[in-house]
């Protein structure tokens, strides 16, 4: 029931509350939502959390830049935490003292070098006015990569002097699961950050997006789901797909109009400090008057319409949150399939 | 036997050690296998003196043939250490049901290859191509959508790897693609880096090149004639003499080297493009010679009264002591691997 890294940790969290609750009932052949008889009583459990989970992600925003950067590392830590744990065996674990604190230490390394990359500017323009502060970060900065760097040197000259003989394969396992599970977490983790700082529209968005087609994909499987999609998710049909699709489309293209409307949502932000922001909008987000066609105008009260041109650029991404996505829960799905099937194997020997 | 190629700085420094470590490993029977003990170790000496020659002159042709074929070197060692990396991990029988799946491997190591290298090479191709419009016009284009490009082929591979998924065969074909990217990263992280290094100036990599091979070849020196005490378990050869004679001549031969390698402008200027023609350009303050008076205490013999210092040798002292310190963990590391991995080839031919 573990988590494992997807571009939406929330969206797994909620898929995961509903698939503990029907995998009871999995005897049958065809489990398809349409034909479940608890259906009802799991939607008001997934409709319950997902309330609470959008509130809770709408008060971050709400508070600013600096807030949801710090939501993203606390997700950050726990997804770490549960896949370093996923892969230990803890029998070999106890004849290697010490050998936990290596994860941390390239964790604490892989933290240190992304946000020095990402925030370093904002700091040094947070620290303008006092001089003392503002020489000390500016040397701080300057040096980052080489401390990162030797961060990393000494992680590894640490992993080779632990090595002991006839742990070498697991201990170079670990090591290698340690390298890729840093960076999966870090790589999402940078980007987000990274889009969260030249402005909110560019992380809400996408989220919203991905957010909107699960819960389409949902809604529209439970009613007219009949045909499978992949082996790999049972319950997930073609019809909610491709509802899902068009739904995830059009809110992209109405919600870029109504996001883009908001500074706190399209201004970049330079500092770190969390009051109001001010700025030039961004050519992106100024809206362009398209007169109708006649026959439309004849029908509709509307002589013009206003699209920004950052509206053509969520279709883009409306696009890919409702084809691509979806593979990164099937990604998800596989992930923990391939992690149950070792534990049953460990369990019959 | 476990002939495969570990990751480390050198690839080809690992190479002379594996030749030697063939003929020595038969007679491992004895307690204490320390090289000043060994019987057979001049002929072994030879053996690796005859190696090192033809590599090392092989390497000196390439340098002076330029930055693209020094690249091009690169990425040919990219290739091979890619291919057998890819190759310690499979499982045959496994591999039988999962057709395409290997080339999944190769999609992105492709990917890989257009991401690193267009990033670090992108304006340098741009500077080839601006006598002729069109052909810089398409150039211009194609390095603007460089990344998205990237992006694209990877998502394509992401989702080529979830379609190929196959009921019974998730935890290996997770664990393959886990693999696949460590060893993409393992590779492709070094040599980016060595290329980019190599447009700034074949200096600097042929500096800390020749200091890695120079380390190695004094350690083996010093441990041939004065090698005592073993260094670590995982490599029982290697001692601590070896080691800090090793230390020494690194730091004096990096102090002196950068010094003659810095009076050629060959190796010093950059490379703006992908051209392979005589290099001429400014060398900047760290390549001029400063020159300071000896002091009083030097003793009276001693000829220079003046001694001409480049910036970059103080540099290359920093450069020698990591040389020292820090690369013979590469090495430690490629030896933990390969061992890592002999155990379970040996496991699977018992059962």
């Amino acid at each position: 029931m573990q988590n494992s890294g997807s571009q939406t940790p929330r969206v797994r969290h909620r898929k995961r509350s509903s698939e503990g609750f029907q995998e009871a009932s999995k005897a049958n052949g065809s489990h398809l939502l349409v034909h479940d008889q608890n259906k009802y009583r799991s939607m008001l459990i997934r409709t319950y959390s997902t309330v609470w989970m959008i509130g809770g992600f709408a008060l971050v925003i709400y508070l600013g830049h600096l807030y949801i950067a710090a939501m993203i590392v606390v997700i950050q830590i726990f997804m770490a935490k549960e896949l370093f744990n996923l892969l230990r065996r803890s029998h070999e674990d106890r004849q290697l003292p010490g050998f936990r604190m290596l994860n941390w230490h390239f964790f604490f390394t892989a933290m240190l070098f992304v946000y020095g990359r990402i925030l370093s500017q904002q700091l040094v323009n947070t620290v303008t006015t006092d001089m003392v502060l503002y020489k000390l970060v500016s040397k701080l900065v300057k040096y980052h990569m080489i401390a990162c760097y030797a961060l990393y040197i000494a992680g590894f000259v640490w992993f080779i002097v632990t090595l002991k003989k006839k742990m070498y394969k697991y201990q170079f396992s670990q090591y290698a699961w340690t390298h890729m599970i840093l960076i999966v977490v870090f790589t999402q983790s940078a980007f987000t950050v990274a889009n969260i700082f030249e402005g909110i529209f560019w992380f809400l968005l996408p989220a919203t997006l991905i957010v909107i087609n699960d819960i389409a994909a949902y809604i529209f499987g439970f009613f007219f789901g009949r045909t499978p999609l992949i082996k790999l998710s049972p319950k997930k049909t073609w019809e909610g797909f491709i509802g899902a699709s068009f739904t995830t489309m059009i809110s992209a293209f109405l919600l870029a109009s109504i996001m883009g409307r908001f500074k706190w949502l399209t201004c970049p932000r330079k500092d770190l400090s969390t009051g109001w922001l001010q700025c030039d909008p961004d050519p992106f987000f100024r809206p362009e008057y398209y007169t109708l066609p006649r026959w439309f105008s004849q029908l509709f009260p509307w002589k013009e319409v206003a699209i920004m041109p950052v509206q053509w650029h969520a279709l883009c991404l409306g696009l890919f949150a409702s084809i691509i996505a979806p593979f990164g829960g099937f990604f998800a799905s596989g992930f923990k399939r391939a992690f149950k099937i070792k534990v049953c194997n460990l369990e019959q020997s | 036997m476990a002939m495969q190629n570990g990751s480390s700085q050198t690839p080809w420094v690992r190479h002379r050690r594996h030749s030697n470590e063939d003929v020595q490993e038969a007679s491992k029977a004895n307690e204490t296998h320390l090289l000043v003990n060994d019987q057979n170790k001049y002929r072994s000496m030879l053996v690796r003196a005859y190696s090192s020659v033809w590599m090392i002159g092989g390497f000196a042709l390439i340098i002076y043939m330029g930055h693209l074929y020094i690249t091009a070197m690169i990425v040919v060692i990219q290739i091979f250490m890619a291919r057998e990396l890819f190759n310690l991990l499979r499982r045959a029988h496994v591999d039988r049901c999962l057709p395409g799946f290997r080339m999944l491997n190769w999609h992105f190591f492709f990917t890989a290859m257009l991401f690193v290298y267009g990033r670090i090479l992108g304006q340098r191709l741009v500077n080839t191509v601006t006598s002729d419009k069109v052909l810089y016009q398409l150039v211009s284009k194609l390095i603007k959508y460089q990344m998205i490009a990237c992006y694209s082929l990877y998502t394509a591979g992401f989702v080529w790897f979830i379609l190929t998924l196959k009921k019974g065969m998730y935890k290996y074909q997770f664990g393959q693609y886990a693999w696949t990217h460590m060893i993409l990263i393992v590779v492709f992280t070094q040599s980016a880096f060595t290329v980019a290094n190599i447009f700034e100036g074949v200096f600097w990599f042929l500096l800390p090149a020749t200091l890695i091979v120079i380390n190695d070849i004094a350690a083996y020196f010093f441990g041939f004639f004065f090698g005592r005490t073993p260094l670590i378990k995982l490599s029982p050869k290697k001692t601590w003499e070896g080691f800090i004679g090793a230390s020494f001549t690194t730091m004096i031969s990096a102090f002196v080297l950068a010094n003659i390698m810095g009076r050629f402008q060959w190796l010093t200027c950059p490379r703006k493009d992908l051209s392979t023609s005589w290099l001429q350009c400014d060398p900047g303050p760290l390549f001029r010679p400063e020159y300071y008076t000896v002091p009083k205490w030097f003793p009276e013999w001693f000829p220079w009264k003046e001694m001409a210092i480049m910036p970059v040798q103080w540099h290359a002292l920093c450069l020698g002591l990591f040389a020292s310190i820090i690369a013979p963990f590469g090495g430690f590391f490629a030896s933990g691997f390969k061992r890592a991995f002999k155990i379970k080839v040996c496991n699977l031919k018992h059962s």
